[in-house]
């Protein structure tokens, strides 16, 4: 058999990985920690790398250690789990969709936790848990509305698109209101807020983030098999032994949280569930999912906006400014080849 | 009659509004070559579909082994019973052995995922259906001849002793469709049980131990093809006039429908008030 596929065996277990993907996703997972190792070093107090790991391993000076793993480490950490978080969902969402188009941030999801998480800072004066419960609950309630009215059955991808776009100008209408009303320190929080950034992250961040991607990663390892065969419609699917409707109700749930939680925890980050899947599918030259793949890919695009926003640009640009600027000419060059290979996305 | 695996009772199938299928019975004899035909939008695929569990009946059963097929666990059916859709969804950039791996699924468990057994039948799939120099090809950019057998293949590796196949010969050019159901006839040898759902009256009739003729959810006629493939069925079914007669070679029954310039003709198998 070819090395395409290579079986790991121990015991009676057996796993079927492809190399080519473990490899991409190890050097991307690497890229994003030297990356990050980078982060941790420069700023306004810069930190020579040694020090830098000393003072992770806990034995550097206290200033140092107090810069290192107070003020820094959160944001370096936040970005990867956020961007592993937004690849998986990304990459459910597409495949369950079949189109690059359908990931969260482009069917309204990302906008419902937004609107969720600001309901809760500017009516209800909330903050930290309660935030993120105000996206995880805006973004449900908004998955609820797409899916009943363009979801079950097998989502058409246009038909999920365009309602996308739809619930997301009625919240984003909403979001303007909500921020005119407010006062106006809360109301330049709340717009920094809504741009996307992970400046201001906190061990409380990490510990949202990694505490979702943890309760969640059992389902998506039991899930994802499901998703490969769910991509083979709904008869193939349920022919070889899957319940489809419910299997795909537990994979958009297991999605839409994480893109809650991700959204929560940094705000609205634009493209980078769009992006991730659909890059690391090309690095990896392997069919849909491969959600590994696609979190790895997802830390490491973050990472990387993180490191440009702060360091190539002379001000410390919030992540989610820079991720929509990579983002939009991602999407331009997607959409260019999709047209000239005369397919269509829709 | 040889026993039944596979049966509907008293089965009644909709989508949304009215019934597509209405108290059908029916039993699948083990070993047999059963092929359904019947006009477009009968119910053919919708059987099939209820057949394979993929369809929830509105009232009535489908038993299989005795027990009615909504008590199993769903990969138990699969890995007794496989369908090829009418048309299944390939997603891009699938190459065709991973998607003939896919059949295995119902046979591996999270942690247990590949076996030496998943490989011979992948492997011997491949081989039965003449695909294995296309492992490494893209599924969405064969033609539709190969794509055919790749999803046939994909059906086999899952290794279930009855295949439900829909319309496996569609949009298929004449060498090609002797290919699939030359493949087919040969599972059959081989022992499986099939259904399939065929247009070609005369293919039908040559391959099929069973023909079972459905029109408008109901089944008109079913039995061996020589008993029952007659010009009046033929007439009453297809709205289309015609003889039938004794193919040359295989001595199967054979439809030559007739030109409308021959109808008032001598064509005496007709009845005045067909067509
Ligand atoms: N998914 C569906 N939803 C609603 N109606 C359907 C669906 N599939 C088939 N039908 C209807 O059921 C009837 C029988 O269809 P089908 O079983 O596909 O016919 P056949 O396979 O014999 O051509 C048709 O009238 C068709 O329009
Ligand atoms: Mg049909």
């Amino acid at each position: 058999m070819s090395a395409r596929r290579v079986t790991v065996r121990a015991g009676a277990w057996s796993l079927r990985v492809r190399p080519r993907s473990v490899v991409v996703s190890a050097v991307l997972v690497l890229a994003a920690l030297a990356l990050a190792l980078v982060n941790l070093s420069t700023g306004d107090f810069p930190v020579p790398f040694g020090e830098v790991l000393r003072s992770l391993f806990g034995t550097a000076g206290d200033g140092t250690a107090y810069v290192v793993r107070e003020l820094r480490l959160p944001r370096v950490l936040v970005a990867m789990l956020v961007g592993a978080a937004l690849g998986i969902s990304g990459g459910i969402f597409q495949t369950l969709t079949r189109n690059p188009l359908g990931s969260p941030d482009f069917i309204g999801l990302t906008a419902g936790a937004a609107t969720g998480a600001l309901v809760v800072m500017l009516l209800l004066g909330g903050d930290g848990l309660a935030v993120a419960a105000g996206a995880l609950v805006g973004c449900l309630a908004t998955f609820g509305v797409i899916y009943l009215l363009a979801f079950r059955r097998g989502a058409q991808p246009v038909r999920l698109v365009l309602m996308g776009i739809g619930v997301s100008a009625m919240l984003v209408a909403f979001d303007t209101l909500l921020i005119v009303r407010a006062r106006l320190e809360e109301m330049m929080e709340a717009q920094l807020w809504l741009i996307g950034s992970i400046t201001n992250s906190t061990m409380f961040e990490v510990a949202l983030i990694g505490g979702a991607l943890v309760l969640l990663l059992p389902l998506v390892l039991r899930y994802g098999r499901d998703l490969d065969m769910l991509s083979l419609g709904d008869e193939t699917a349920t022919a070889h032994g899957i319940r489809a409707e419910r299997s795909r109700l537990v994979l958009a749930v297991v999605s839409v949280a994480l893109a809650a939680v991700a959204t929560a925890v940094s705000g609205p980050i634009a493209f980078v569930a769009l992006a991730a899947p659909q890059l690391a599918s090309r690095l990896t030259r392997s069919p849909g999912a491969g959600l590994g793949a696609a979190a790895a890919m997802g830390a490491f695009l973050l990472t990387v906006s993180d490191w440009v926003g702060r360091r190539i640009l002379p001000l410390d640009l919030p992540v989610g400014v820079v991720t929509a600027a990579l983002g939009g000419l991602y999407l331009v060059w997607l959409l260019a080849g999709e047209w000239r290979r005369g397919r269509q996305l829709t | 009659m040889t026993s039944a695996r596979l049966g509907a009772r008293e089965l009644t199938l909709a989508y949304d509004g009215s019934p597509v299928v209405s108290t059908l019975d029916l039993d699948i004899a083990d070993g047999s070559f059963t092929v359904i035909v019947g006009p477009n939008a009968c119910g053919k695929s919708t059987l099939l579909k209820a057949l394979a569990r993929v369809l929830r009946p509105r009232s009535g059963a489908v038993v299989l082994d005795g027990a009615e097929i909504a008590s199993y666990p769903t990969k138990e059916v699969a890995r007794r019973l496989g369908l090829l859709p009418q048309s299944p969804l390939v997603p891009p950039g699938i190459v065709v052995e991973d998607l003939v791996a896919r059949g295995r699924f119902a046979h591996q468990r999270l942690l247990r995922q590949w076996s030496a057994q998943d490989a011979d039948a992948v492997s011997d799939a491949m081989r039965l259906t003449g695909v294995t120099d296309l492992a490494d090809r893209y599924v969405d950019e064969l033609s539709g001849g190969q794509r055919q057998r790749v999803w046939l293949a994909m059906v086999l590796a899952q290794q279930t002793s009855i295949m439900l196949l829909d319309e496996p010969t569609t949009f298929l050019d004449l060498a090609h469709q002797i290919d699939v159901l030359d493949i087919c006839a040969e599972l059959h040898e081989g022992g499986r049980t099939i259904v399939a759902v065929l247009h070609d009256l005369n293919q039908a009739a040559r391959y099929a131990t069973n023909l079972v003729v459905m029109e408008a959810g109901r089944i008109v006629a079913q039995g061996p093809p020589a008993e029952i493939l007659t010009a009046d069925l033929v007439a009453t079914v297809f709205g289309v006039p015609c003889l039938v007669i004794p193919a040359p070679a295989t001595d199967t029954p054979m439809v030559v429908p007739l030109h409308r310039s021959h109808r008032t003709a001598a064509t005496p198998a007709v009845p005045a008030n067909a067509g």
